[in-house]
């Protein structure tokens, strides 16, 4: 079949099952958009490029598949970067899809031209300048197994305008070629048996479990790691969902604003078990006084991960459930309830607590509230703050990957667009964005999208008027000399709402948030709810900066 | 501090010495010296670079490397019987009654003699590490104008080979 390779390009999605591309349109990338105009492949118009990528990042979180985005080349390219990096932080499979200068062009400085795989290298897993047409369909077929294969991460393909419209012959290869590509799956049997021993030996074990259990789907076999061997489990903010939340051996999130249980398990432990996580400094706190008595045990899919950040007693590189399978095999039946009930008196001694009722609507409240009304089962997205963190910490989440958020570069902004993708991918759940003020006016132009797509998402605005996470560091690292963090003025966020034919609610107290709030969430189509909450809360505990995790503070 | 040598295999492809150096200069790491060419296979390039640090930085080193997908092989060949060679440039000023003493010199170092000027010689000197350090600090005393070294190539000794297996795959030598 002789076909353009833009034609091409259309036709390698299809076969990649791609039933969604998130995009924007411009000169450079012209023929892959005329190519699409004959395909049944769903565009999604957004309203700027980081909402483009934004909106893939969601769809590949709530789906498990990739996300495609198509831009044009220059203004077009940069503006997915902080989705690209964010993708890249989260291990988030996308194939970014860019249009390029022709190739007589490249390297001139043309109108519209940047080198866009030079800036995102060290941001992607791997990309790709097209220059002989014919590659194509292979280079599709590698981004596309690149992405979606061992550790997820985003690849981006930049393809110049002559390349695009070079007529090919079409063929779709079947197999992958990379010499250079081949991630290990299988743990290996020797290391599983002495993690085994370890484990078997161990007295005070704790697992410390990250966003690799949701990307390799082992929801399971970690609550029946946990439940054989009855150790307490602590997720990392990546890994919230993938164990029940309600369940009796959870400790909740460690580390920074993490529970004090679980970062007091997690000091006291003599056994660390890390599953699919990384040792991030948001999680460790002072690295030299994390774990400090425990053996460890890491399972990680990326080689690199492992040693980086601490020294590793039992290193096994594969998919984390497979390991887990194998090591379930090997595993007896252990109870010791010494352990447990320290770890018990812990949570019981430490809740969490968001302070005294100051008559004002606590944030912390809606949130809870919101857990009580879904029953746990909703689909969350947040942006990046304050908020964020409340939600981590008392939205207990039942159903693996309900979250989607924004972890290791913290993109304000995220939210809103990325609640669009996930919501496009899961049209039967209830897809809730939870959002601070500050990071819904970084791209809440997607709410044209949203309306246009008719996207049924409820955005709970925690508005505080402040830039809340900030202001919190102001006042602990700053002796209170708050700077730039207070919004003198907002748009009326229900008469925008009402701009976009969007149904909106404004609720200022407790009685209202109880008497409104299961309304907003069960009401048709897309609702703003606005709460206007206290700006004086913290996220509570804290660990401050060069402490070790057991040392968090209320402030 | 130690300084490894690692041959590393990497696809002929446009960028990927820009991905390696990237790597190198993002994540710290310190090259003392890179050299890179095609190999047997043309679609084959080789880099010989030379990294200095402790053993958590060169484990490091050869994971990170390993993610590119451009990188095929990796081998630390600093504890194995190897040849390296590096080749250097150099261009002395000599006046006439000092040329003899340089071209004596030259010769104990079995370097060549490749260009003379009136008030230069350009010579080149293969050989390790230490003895072009050594040529280099012998001809330092008459003028040295001008320099420029390879950097280091190696190459295992005898049967052993770091080159392509035939399954492709990407391992080290142990
Ligand atoms: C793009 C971007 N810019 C700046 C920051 C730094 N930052 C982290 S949290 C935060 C405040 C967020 O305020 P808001 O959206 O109102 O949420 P809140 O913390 O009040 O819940 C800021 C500015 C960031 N994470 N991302």
């Amino acid at each position: 079949m002789e076909i353009t390779a833009a034609e091409a390009l259309v036709k390698c999605l299809e076969k990649e099952q791609v039933e969604v591309v998130f995009g924007y349109p411009g000169g450079a990338i012209l023929p892959v958009y005329d190519a699409l105009y004959h395909s049944s492949i769903r565009h999604v118009l957004v309203r700027h490029e980081q909402g483009a990528a934004h909106a893939a990042d969601g769809y590949a979180r709530a789906t498990g598949r990739v996300g495609v985005c198509l831009a044009t080349s220059g203004p077009g390219a940069t503006n997915l970067i902080t989705g690209i990096a964010n993708a890249y932080m989260d291990s988030v499979p996308l194939v970014l899809i860019t249009g390029q200068v022709p190739t007589s062009q490249v390297g001139t400085d043309a109108f519209q031209e940047v080198d866009i795989t030079g800036i995102t290298m060290p941001i992607t897993k791997h990309n790709y300048l097209v220059k002989d047409a014919s590659q194509l369909p292979r280079i599709v077929k590698n981004a596309f197994h690149i992405a979606s294969t061992g550790r997820p991460g985003p690849v981006l393909i930049d393809l110049p305008k002559d390349v695009a419209q070079t007529v090919i012959k079409f063929q779709y290869p079947e197999t992958v070629q990379l010499r250079g590509y081949k991630p290990t799956y299988r743990g290996h049997r020797n290391q599983i048996a002495e993690a085994a021993r370890l484990i078997a030996r161990a007295e005070r074990p704790v697992i410390y479990a990250g966003g690799g259990i949701l990307n390799s789907n082992a929801s399971e076999e970690l609550l029946a790691l946990a439940e054989t061997i009855n150790a307490p489990v602590t997720n990392t903010f990546m890994g919230l969902s993938s164990f029940p939340g309600d369940h009796p051996l959870f400790l909740g999130m460690l580390g920074l604003h993490g529970t004090r249980a679980a970062n007091l398990a997690v000091t006291n432990c003599d056994l660390l078990i890390a599953l699919g996580a990384r040792f991030d400094d948001r999680v460790t706190g002072n690295i030299a006084q994390f774990a400090p008595q425990a053996g460890v045990i890491h399972v990680d899919i990326d080689p690199a991960e492992i040693g980086k950040n601490v020294p590793v007693h039992v290193p096994i590189v594969g998919d984390v459930k497979l390991v887990l399978q194998d090591l379930l095999a090997r595993l007896e039946k252990r109870i010791d309830n010494r352990w447990l009930e320290q770890v018990e008196a812990w949570k019981r001694q430490y809740p969490l607590s968001c302070g005294p009722d100051n008559g004002k609507l606590k944030p912390q409240y809606v949130v809870q509230k919101l857990h009580e009304i879904t029953g746990g089962e909703a689909m969350v997205a947040t942006d990046v703050g304050q908020h964020q963190m409340w939600v981590a910490q008392y939205y207990r989440f039942k159903r693996p990957g309900s979250l989607i958020s924004s972890g290791g570069l913290g993109a304000m902004g995220f939210g809103l667009p990325a609640a669009m993708g996930a919501q496009i991918g899961q049209p039967d759940r209830l897809v809730v964005l939870v959002v601070g003020d500050g990071g819904f006016q970084m791209t809440m132009q997607e709410l044209a999208t949203i309306v246009e797509q008719e996207l049924p998402i409820k955005i709970i605005i925690l508005n505080n008027f402040v830039l809340g996470m900030v202001r919190q560091l102001q006042q602990v690292y700053c002796e209170g000399r708050y700077m730039a963090v207070e919004f003198k003025f907002h748009p009326d966020f229900e008469t925008l709402a009402r701009a976009y034919g969007i149904r909106s609610y404004t609720l200022r107290t407790k009685e209202e948030v109880d008497k409104y709030l299961p309304e907003a969430l069960s009401a048709p189509g897309t609702v703003l709810v606005n709460c206007l909450v206290s700006a004086e809360e913290n996220v509570n505990p804290m660990v401050p900066a060069g402490k070790s995790i057991s040392e968090a503070i209320d402030c | 501090m130690m300084r490894h040598t690692l041959a590393v295999l990497v696809e002929n492809n446009p960028g990927v010495l820009a991905r390696v150096a990237g790597l190198f200069s993002r994540r710290g790491f310190n090259i003392d010296s890179l050299a890179v060419g095609r190999t047997e296979n043309p679609a084959v390039s080789r880099m010989t670079i030379v990294v200095e640090g402790d053993a958590r930085v060169l484990e490091q080193v050869t994971k990170q490397l390993h993610k590119l997908v451009d990188v095929i092989k990796i081998s630390d060949v600093t504890a194995e019987e190897y040849v390296d060679r590096e080749l250097v440039l150099i261009k002395v000023s000599v006046d006439p009654a000092h040329r003899g003493e340089v071209m004596q010199i030259a010769d104990i170092f079995r370097a060549r003699i490749v260009d003379l000027g009136r008030r230069t010689l350009t010579l080149e000197c293969t050989g390790n590490d230490g003895k072009i350090n050594a040529f280099e600090e012998s001809l330092r005393p008459y003028g040295i104008k001008e320099l420029v070294r390879t950097g280091k190539i190696a190459m295992l000794r005898g049967a052993r080979f770091t080159g392509l297996q035939d399954n492709g795959t990407k391992e080290e030598v142990q």
